[in-house]
């Protein structure tokens, strides 16, 4: 079984976010890029675990960016993974990164299409689901626990207010998020290995983005907090009523 | 060349941001000269569909195959493109919850529409069809043009509120006829939390943090939360320690919520828990350290020991209802 892992870099989640060039653009200045949480701790380590446990053969990742995002894409080889493929292109929305994901692993042909629920950057949680529309495959999202066996996947994912559990059979995308694995750390021997995987560059050809980003904006500061005295709760709930209007 | 709009229900109820989502279709729908229709799917009753009407859908397109009482993904796409090729729709509409994110962008890609996802904006169309949505969990704003002929939008639950007017929709049946590939996803079991508000939909959220100290206190946080008929949260390392279930953590790698009120109890205000909770409209920070961060990103702030405040809360707000019945 083939495993195809999609992995984009973010921001560091503590980094302040700052415009520039009249806010049509965000600084990349200062900025540390890390492999998306969801991405990293979730699709990526459960691909690893079923590896480990001899239900997968082998395990791609794959990136759309430019050379900037190779260091990331060595770091989650150093957490598992048999190559790494990124597509060179800066796409400028999910449509166009899922349409090189797609012809790609279109190609190569994947049994199991693993990402994650979103990525912290543009917080869409779109790119999965346009991947199994793409390659006309199904799509399991927001997936908390993947287990798979004789080549059909058992799946529980959340629904509002609780959980699902969903079987089907592979080829499939799932998009994952907590529950699906936990968080590891790269150690020294997969770091040395890393280093001697291969990290294929493809170029791709063209795909036209469908919408534009035109402008971006900082949110207001938050106009004053109003603290209240904690032996004056009735006076907080009074506030929450009149002035809040939210009880 | 009219706006369609994505209904989902719950065994055949049709929940408050669903209303939402066709009030907002409706005013595109106005903007633009046309009209809004409702797609629904699956067993629901005449009276609720044609009550659709009261939140400015003309026209239902109900689709009435009993398999689609079970949300699938492939299906719901299907019979939304469909509907939207017999309404020549150049806007579709669907809500940015679990299941309009399962099937918007599969639809967006099929018709080749640009998509914006967690719109919290009417277009502008000014300079294009440009909506507003939150980008870097809430830290930033980015304004998208769609540039594409079809347009998705998913909405943002709780963004815009409904009220309710005077109108009924016309019902229209459609029959679709879907492959096999619609429903190879099999449902084994679903499990919901029975009795509890939802964390994603609820309006109220109380949300407790390392400084509760102990899943033995939790509580009279939920005799709050009981209190107001508000949802329960928690920050991380609280479900990591196995004090409350997972499925209750909210920010960066958990859930995301936008409630009316979020009330959040000993938790120091990381930026990570700040990226699930920042779309709510009123903060309230219960936390005995006056320098706790999160008193920045709050709009009411109490400096006390959760141990104390509460109950006092609790009794505040009994007080409250007991005068306000
Ligand atoms: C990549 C990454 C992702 C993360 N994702 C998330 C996430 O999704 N969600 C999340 O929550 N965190 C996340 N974190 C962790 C986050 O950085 C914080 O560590 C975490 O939110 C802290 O939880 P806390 O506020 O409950 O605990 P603490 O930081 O320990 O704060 C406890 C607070 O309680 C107060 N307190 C103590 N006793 C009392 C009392 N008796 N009465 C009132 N107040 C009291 C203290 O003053 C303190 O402010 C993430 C971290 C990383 C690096
Ligand atoms: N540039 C990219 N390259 C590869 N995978 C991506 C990229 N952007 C997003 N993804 C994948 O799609 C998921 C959802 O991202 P998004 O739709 O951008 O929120 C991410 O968690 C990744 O698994």
């Amino acid at each position: 079984m083939k495993i195809l892992v999609c992995i984009s870099q973010v921001p560091d989640t503590s980094t302040k976010i700052v415009l520039k060039n009249n806010n049509t653009s965000v600084s990349s200045d200062g900025v540390t890029y890390v492999l998306n949480p969801y991405d990293e701790w979730y699709a990526l380590i459960r691909a690893i675990e079923l590896k480990e446990s001899g239900i997968a053969t082998e395990i791609h990742l794959i990136t759309v960016g430019k050379a900037d995002v190779e260091p990331v894409m060595r770091k989650a080889l150093a957490l598992g993974g048999d190559e790494a493929i990124r597509i060179d292109a800066e796409s400028s929305d999910a449509y166009e990164t899922a349409g090189y994901i797609a012809a790609y692993a279109a190609q190569v042909g994947y049994d199991l299409i693993l990402c994650g629920k979103e990525s912290i950057d543009y917080n869409n949680g779109t790119t999965g689901t346009m991947l199994a529309g793409l390659l006309d495959m199904d799509y399991i999202g927001f997936a908390t626990d993947i287990q798979i066996e004789s080549g059909a996947a058992l799946v529980k994912r959340e629904i509002e207010g609780g959980e699902e559990t969903d079987t089907c059979n592979l080829p499939l995308v799932i998009s994952c998020q907590k529950g699906v694995a936990e968080a590891r750390i790269p150690n020294m021997r997969g770091i040395m290995a890393a280093r001697t995987r291969p990290l294929k560059v493809i170029v791709p050809s063209k795909i036209t983005a469908v919408t534009e980003i035109l402008t971006y904006e900082l949110p207001p500061a938050k106009a004053g907090i109003k603290l209240v005295s904690p032996d004056d709760m009735d006076g907080l709930v009074a506030l929450l009523h009149t002035e809040a209007r939210v009880i | 060349m009219s706006v369609i709009v994505l209904v989902e229900h719950t065994g055949g109820v049709i929940k408050k941001k669903n209303f939402e989502a066709v009030q907002y279709a409706s005013q595109i729908a106005k903007k633009a000269g046309t009209t809004v229709t409702a797609l629904v799917l699956g067993t629901v009753t005449e009276t609720e569909m044609e009550g659709l009407g009261q939140y400015g859908a003309q026209k239902v397109l109900h689709i009435a195959d009993a398999r689609l009482d079970e949300f699938h993904a492939r299906a719901y796409s299907s019979a939304l493109v469909a509907a939207a090729e017999k309404e020549t729709a150049k806007i579709i509409v669907t809500l940015h919850d679990i299941g309009g994110r399962m099937v918007a962008p599969r639809v967006a890609v099929q018709l080749k529409a640009g998509l914006v996802a967690g719109a919290l904006s009417y277009p502008d169309t000014e300079k294009g069809f440009v909506i507003k949505k939150a980008v870097f969990s809430g830290k930033a704003f980015a304004y998208v043009n769609i540039l594409s002929d079809t347009k998705v939008i998913m909405l943002m639950p709780n963004t815009f509120p409904a009220t309710k007017q005077e109108g009924k929709a016309v019902v229209e049946r459609l029959d679709i006829s879907f492959s096999e590939k619609d429903f190879v996803v099999k449902v084994k079991s679903v499990n919901k939390v029975t009795g509890e508000v939802s964390l994603a939909d609820a309006e109220l959220v109380v949300s407790g943090g390392r400084g509760m100290k102990g899943p033995e206190n939790w509580g009279i946080l939920e005799d709050l939360a009981k209190e107001l008929g508000a949802a329960t949260a928690c920050s991380r390392p609280v479900a990591d320690s196995h004090w409350r279930p997972h499925h209750e953590h909210v920010g960066q790698t958990g859930g995301t919520v936008r409630p009316n009120l979020y009330i959040a109890v000993g938790i120091s205000g990381a930026i990570q828990h700040l990226a699930g909770v920042n779309g709510s409209k009123t903060i309230v920070v219960i936390n005995k350290d006056p320098e706790a961060p999160f008193f920045k990103a709050a709009n009411y702030g109490v400096v006390g020991d959760a141990m104390e405040v509460l109950p006092r809360l609790t009794a505040a707000v009994r007080k409250f209802k007991e005068q306000h019945k």
